[in-house]
Order: structure tokens, then C-alpha cells, then sequence
């Protein structure tokens, strides 16, 4: 994230989940469909004041599951509405089978979600396990470390989904507690502002044009469904240049720019750590102290997890000697998490590839502090020192 | 009011001819009957099953009307979300025409009494204006009739097979229109596709009322049940003069039973026209046959009961 032209002054309090309400509301999707999930609920809570307020135009479902918002919001985007949810964990494994419905159908649908750990144990704090459980049913996943990014992503998504190129549905994920619940200073744009960013909704096949009918979610066998699966991989590979075109175009009425990841400090560091969200606030904050001792450290924040931006994140890390790859879970495939299985692969046509190790961390809400993250760079200095990375796959903060 | 045979047939065909429904299929019928019984533009949605899957083989389709399929369980759900969209932008005056559009939703007794039943009672109970329409075949006709639980008792299906120690499925049928009257919904109805007049009058009123109405409608599976094509109208016929499908409808609260056999059959009458109750009359299953007879009659006194309470001055 670029640094930000605007003062302290024109900043608001917010908390990460008020900031996705307050984009939902400029966004002023004509359906909203959800259902209550700690530590989402006060999304949909805050955008039903606003509804109540008859602040937005929206018509509100409030369904009985989340599997119900997502056929829902299924049945709203088809007919021609923009349509939202919002949800968390066990809401987002309930919405499975819709997901791959909503992606595999190609509705521009966009959900905030809050990641939290899923069951089985009950937990109700942060990790992945949600949403990287979900990386593989077509969706664009796009990672914020906080409320800000939250706020900006959310708005940016809307412009993703419906871009005529993609017409694929985006999730955009802000930490459980850490920032849903967390205070900062959140920079809002105005709503007209907002508004003629994401412009109006244009549907392609709209049910409601009845004189015009279509009909949606055919049954599709041998002969063509292949055909359209691979339509949905070439929709999904032109989803970067997109994403960055949206940035730049943010970039003017916000100040704030955005690529497929951040690259922090990383140009000359021989050590690195790659972190996705909230954890990256405690990782540069380990670079700053680092680097003033003299250590090349530096870190990759990963923004976009699905398309996975693998040539680009080959290119930015190919020179660093050691790699921390950090995941907020473990695939439980006993080979490491998932970023670090696809970052692996990423690194793997380089030349001179880097030593990599993997640490999987902060499960459940486990806190991630300073220490841990320096602990990790003590271990990549040492693969540095001696040439061998030891352990793949590591624990950290974890009794054993 | 119903229209006249003679006008009906000169009424558009919303669900086209060439669908791959099997020859003597309840569900084209049903599905025929409620979309002629408004002039309005429609949207229909689709559970999994037959009716989706013989109507939209793509890149073929058997619809002239607007027509989503997402899942088998959430139709309710997605044709509430259809709905809404059409109250948003209705509200924010981006649709201009001023036609209303009604909205139904097509599924079967497997995505309607079990695993469809949850998104179906969060939509009635949210008062959405749309209409949802069971065709009951008593089973999972679609995936090789599987036991549900609208299936009778007796019946022998794949998953209740009969056996040397079995007599076919053991359970009595789920009251589903009795459970949708329970909503408070202004509308709900049960017919059967051989009495036109009654189920196309039912579709009207749902329709027509203000919030949501529900239809189950009668609807043989050949195949499933075991029966010559040309039979399934007789069958329907049989199934309600025995009372073993009653015609009934709940408007507003008020139970109303439209049509009362003259002489009610014995349900046996209606059973030995289907392979799947054939095991039923060899020796040994008599008290099997009793027990069917009872429930029926159970379930008829029960009624006629809800009629009588609902119309007391």
C-alpha cells in the first residue's frame, strides 16, 4: 500500500468490520441475503441499520443459513440484481456447494469474509482454514491485512467481479477479532465517489427480461461441460492483468495503490518471510528492527490468493536466499500448508531457487508476537549461514 | 375462474414439447397445468431432479419462460433471491414494465419434503410472493428410486426394498401441505393433475394471493411405480377417491376439502395398479394392507376434523 497523501484528520475510527459495512453501503447492492456467523455477524448487523435507515436501496434476505444466502444471492445475481453476503468459517463450508455454483455459473457475486478457524474444535478466532478450504471453487480470493485494505478491496471487488473479461465472484477476507473487531483509522471515500467508481450494475442474461427469457444452470453433460469449465480457467487467468487495472484506476481516486502482493524492504534482502493478512503489521514492524541491525531482512505480503500470481511472486523473490512461508493453516496434507505447497511450486522453474521452509501458525487465534517472527528470521539467517534449511515444516507458538 | 379446454389449448406452451420426461410422466403435466393458469410473465426455478434434468439438456431447453437451476435443496432460497431482486429494482424504478411477474418454483418430493425443506420453510416463513410447487412421485425417482419421505407405506423402493423380512418402507407419509399450512402462508393447496379444473383453480388462488402459496400435486412416476403410461390419469383418480391423496386447500387458515368421494374406495382398489405394492397382496401381508387402509382413513377423519374446526362461526 502506497503511502497515504491524506492527514490523520480526514481518518476515521473504525473497526474492520464497520469499514466492510460502511463499502457495503456506498456499494448499495440491490440484494443483500446473510446470515448471522461470529465473527461476521456485525456486517450484515451494521448494513441492517443502515437499511433500517433507509440509507441504502437494498432489499434485505435474511435468510435461515448461510447456504440459503448463498442460493439466494445466487438467485438475485442471476435475475439481474448486484447482489452481496458476507460470512465466516463455518458459514463459508456451509456455502460450499454454492460457491462452485456461483463460480462455475459466472455471477459477479462479492463477499466479505471474515476468516476464523473452523471446526472441529469449536474455536471461534482467526486463521485460514476457512477460506483456503474454499481456494479451489473458482472464486478470486483477495487477503487484507487491514481494515483499510478491507474497505478498498471490498469496493475494488465489485469492479473484478463484474469486469466483462472475469465475471467471476470475489471473496475478500479481513482477520477474525484481530480486524473485524480491531479499531484503527480507516480513509473512506465519499459515496458519489464510490458510486461512479463501480458504476451501475450491467447484467448480461438477466431473468427478470421476460421477454427475453434464458435459462440459467442447465444441466451440462460429456459433450460441452469440459468447454465450459475451461472457459472458466481463461477467465481466471486474465483476472490479473484486471486486478491491476482496477488498482491503478483506485490509485487515482484514492491515493492507495495496489498490486497482487506488497514487497516490503524486499529488493536487496537476503532473507524474506511471505505472510497473507494481519500478521504482516507484526512482520514489517520485525523488517524495520531488523534492517536498523543491519540484516537484509524483508517480507512479501501476499493480496491475491486465487488467481495465484506465481511468475510475479517467482520474479520478486527469485533473488532472496532464504523463504519463510507463513500459513494460517495447515492443508493437513503432512507437506506443509497451502501457500507454501503453491509458492514451492512456484519457485521450482527458477534457476537458483531459494531455501524454503514453511511455519504454520497462529491456529485458532493463537497470538503471533514479535518474538515468533523474529525467531523465524533467526532461522533463515541461520539456512543462510550454513546452506541447509532445515525442518520443511515447522510450528510456531505451538506447544508440542 | 379456469378457462375454458378450448381456450387453454390455444394458450401458449410455457414447457415446450421435446422434453426427454418418460411417456405417462406426472411432473410435464403439473408443471403445464400451473403456468397456463396465469397470463402474467413467469420466472420458474428448478430443483435437481426429472423435471431439471429432462427440460434443459444443453444446450437444449424445453422452456419459453425464464427458468434458473442452481441446486437440489436451496429452490425456495434461490427463488427468493430471484424475487428480491425484482422488488429492488421494481423499487428503484429500473424495471419499467408494468406487468407483475409471478415467480414458482418446480421440485420434487426429494427436494421438497427432505433435503429442500429447510430452505423452503425460511421462504415461506419471510413471506416472499412466490409460489412453490411439490410434484410428489413418493421417492427419488431421479437418482433410481430411493425411499423419501413422501414415499407410502408398503411401497418397495431401492432403498426400501422388499425382502423376507421386509414388506417395503415401513413409515407412513410426512403431512408436507399440513407443515406448509402451519406457516400461516395465505395459500395452500394439494391436487392432483387428473382433476384440471381443481389443480389449475389452486394455481390461480397461489398465484394471486398476497405472500407465499405452496401446491403439492399428485404426480405418477411410471417407472417408479410400475404402471402402463396410458393409466396414470386412472391412477391419480383412484388415488383420491380412495382418499389416499386428498384434494384439500387451507386459504387463509381455513381448511376446505374440494372434493369428497361419493363412495370412498378401499385403498387396495388403488394399490393393485402398481408393481411397487404387488408384494403387498401375497399371503402374510394382510395386516400390512390393513395398516395402509387405516392410516388413509386416519388421515381422512383428520381432515375432515381441520375442515370442520376452521369453519366454525
Amino acid at each position: 500500500m502506497a503511502v497515504n497523501k491524506q492527514s490523520a484528520a480526514e481518518s476515521q475510527a473504525m473497526t474492520g468490520n464497520e469499514a466492510l459495512a460502511e463499502a457495503m453501503r456506498q456499494i448499495n447492492p440491490d440484494v443483500v441475503a446473510a446470515y448471522p456467523i461470529t465473527p461476521a455477524t456485525e456486517i450484515v448487523q451494521i448494513f441492517s441499520s443502515f437499511h433500517a435507515d433507509g440509507l441504502v436501496d437494498t432489499e434485505l434476505v435474511l435468510v435461515e443459513s448461510e447456504h440459503s444466502a448463498m442460493s439466494a444471492v445466487i438467485g438475485a445475481s442471476a435475475a439481474g440484481a448486484r447482489a452481496m453476503t458476507a460470512t465466516s468459517s463455518q458459514g463459508l463450508a456451509l456455502m460450499h456447494e454454492m460457491l462452485y455454483i456461483a463460480s462455475g455459473s459466472r455471477y459477479p457475486i462479492v463477499m466479505p469474509v471474515v476468516n476464523r478457524a473452523l471446526s472441529a474444535p469449536l474455536n471461534i478466532h482467526c486463521d485460514h482454514s476457512d477460506t483456503m478450504g474454499s481456494r479451489d471453487a473458482g472464486w478470486v480470493q483477495i487477503y487484507s491485512e487491514n481494515a483499510q485494505e478491507g474497505y478498498d478491496n471490498v469496493i475494488q471487488a465489485i469492479r473484478i467481479a463484474e469486469h466483462n473479461e472475469v465475471q467471476v465472484p470475489v471473496m475478500v477476507m479481513i482477520d477474525g477479532f484481530i480486524i473485524s473487531h480491531g479499531m484503527e483509522n480507516v480513509f473512506t471515500l465519499d459515496d458519489q465517489t464510490v458510486r461512479s467508481f463501480i458504476g451501475p450494475f450491467k447484467p448480461r442474461f438477466p431473468l427478470l427480461d421476460v421477454d427475453n427469457p434464458v435459462s440459467v444452470g442447465p444441466v451440462d453433460f460429456t459433450d460441452f461441460y469440459f468447454e465450459h469449465k475451461r472457459q472458466h480457467h481463461e477467465a481466471m487467468v486474465k483476472v490479473k492483468p484486471v486486478i491491476l487495472e482496477i488498482a491503478e484506476e483506485y490509485a487515482k481516486i484514492s491515493g492507495r495503490k495496489y498490486g497482487l502482493f506488497e514487497e516490503y524492504m524486499l529488493d536487496d534482502a537476503e532473507v524474506a518471510v511471505v505472510v497473507i493478512s494481519s500478521a504482516a503489521g507484526t512482520t514489517r514492524y520485525v523488517v524495520d528492527k531488523l534492517r536498523r541491525a543491519g540484516v537484509k531482512a524483508g517480507m512479501l505480503k501476499l493480496r491475491v490468493f486465487r488467481p495465484f500470481p506465481a511468475e510475479e511472486l517467482a520474479e520478486a523473490l527469485q533473488h532472496v536466499k532464504a523463504i519463510a512461508v507463513m500459513d494460517r493453516a495447515d492443508s493437513l496434507s503432512a507437506q506443509g500448508g497451502p501457500l507454501f505447497a503453491e509458492l514451492r511450486s512456484a519457485l521450482f522453474d527458477l534457476p537458483k531457487r531459494p531455501l524454503t521452509t514453511n511455519y504454520i501458525y497462529g491456529l485458532g487465534g493463537r497470538d503471533v508476537p514479535v518474538a515468533d517472527i523474529e525467531s523465524v528470521f533467526n532461522d533463515l539467517l541461520t539456512t543462510v549461514s550454513t546452506g541447509v534449511a532445515g525442518p520443511k515444516v515447522r510450528f510456531l507458538g505451538v506447544r508440542e | 375462474m379456469v378457462a375454458s379446454l378450448k381456450e387453454l389449448a390455444t394458450r401458449e406452451d410455457r414447457l415446450t414439447s421435446g422434453h426427454r420426461a418418460c411417456a405417462g410422466c406426472g411432473f410435464p403435466i403439473v408443471i403445464k397445468m400451473v403456468l397456463m393458469s396465469t397470463d402474467d410473465p413467469v420466472v420458474v426455478a428448478n430443483a435437481t431432479g426429472c423435471a431439471e434434468v429432462c427440460t434443459s439438456i444443453y444446450p437444449y431447453t424445453a422452456w419459453n419462460v425464464p427458468w434458473i437451476h442452481s441446486a437440489f435443496e436451496n429452490t425456495a432460497a434461490s427463488l427468493s433471491g430471484v424475487e428480491s431482486a425484482y422488488r429492488s429494482l421494481k423499487k428503484q424504478g429500473k424495471i419499467k414494465d408494468d406487468r407483475p411477474i409471478r415467480f414458482v418454483a418446480f421440485g420434487g418430493d426429494g427436494g421438497t419434503y427432505d433435503i429442500g425443506l429447510q430452505a423452503l420453510s425460511g421462504a415461506m416463513e419471510r413471506g416472499h410472493q412466490l409460489m412453490y410447487v411439490c410434484y410428489d412421485n413418493g421417492a427419488y425417482m431421479n437418482t433410481g428410486i430411493q425411499r423419501s419421505s413422501a414415499t407410502p407405506i408398503g411401497a418397495n423402493t431401492t432403498t426400501s426394498p422388499t425382502g423376507k423380512k421386509s414388506f417395503g418402507k415401513v413409515q407412513p407419509r410426512k403431512d408436507l401441505a399440513a407443515i406448509m399450512a402451519a406457516h400461516n402462508i395465505p395459500y395452500v393447496g394439494q391436487a392432483s393433475i387428473h382433476n384440471h379444473r381443481d389443480l389449475m383453480t389452486k394455481a390461480e388462488k397461489g398465484f394471486k394471493c398476497d405472500g407465499p402459496a405452496f401446491l403439492n400435486v399428485f404426480a405418477p412416476c411410471r417407472l417408479g411405480w410400475g404402471f402402463d403410461p396410458k393409466n396414470i390419469l386412472d391412477i391419480c383418480k383412484l388415488a383420491v377417491d380412495s382418499c389416499m391423496w386428498p384434494l384439500f386447500e387451507v386459504e387463509n387458515g381455513v381448511w376446505k376439502v374440494n372434493y369428497k368421494p361419493r363412495t370412498k374406495i378401499p385403498v387396495a382398489d388403488y394399490l393393485k395398479t402398481q408393481t411397487r405394492f404387488r408384494h403387498l397382496f401375497r399371503p402374510g401381508n394382510e395386516e400390512v394392507l390393513a395398516q395402509i387402509q387405516e392410516d388413509v382413513d386416519r388421515r381422512w377423519e383428520r381432515l375432515l376434523e381441520m375442515e370442520a374446526i376452521t369453519n366454525k362461526k
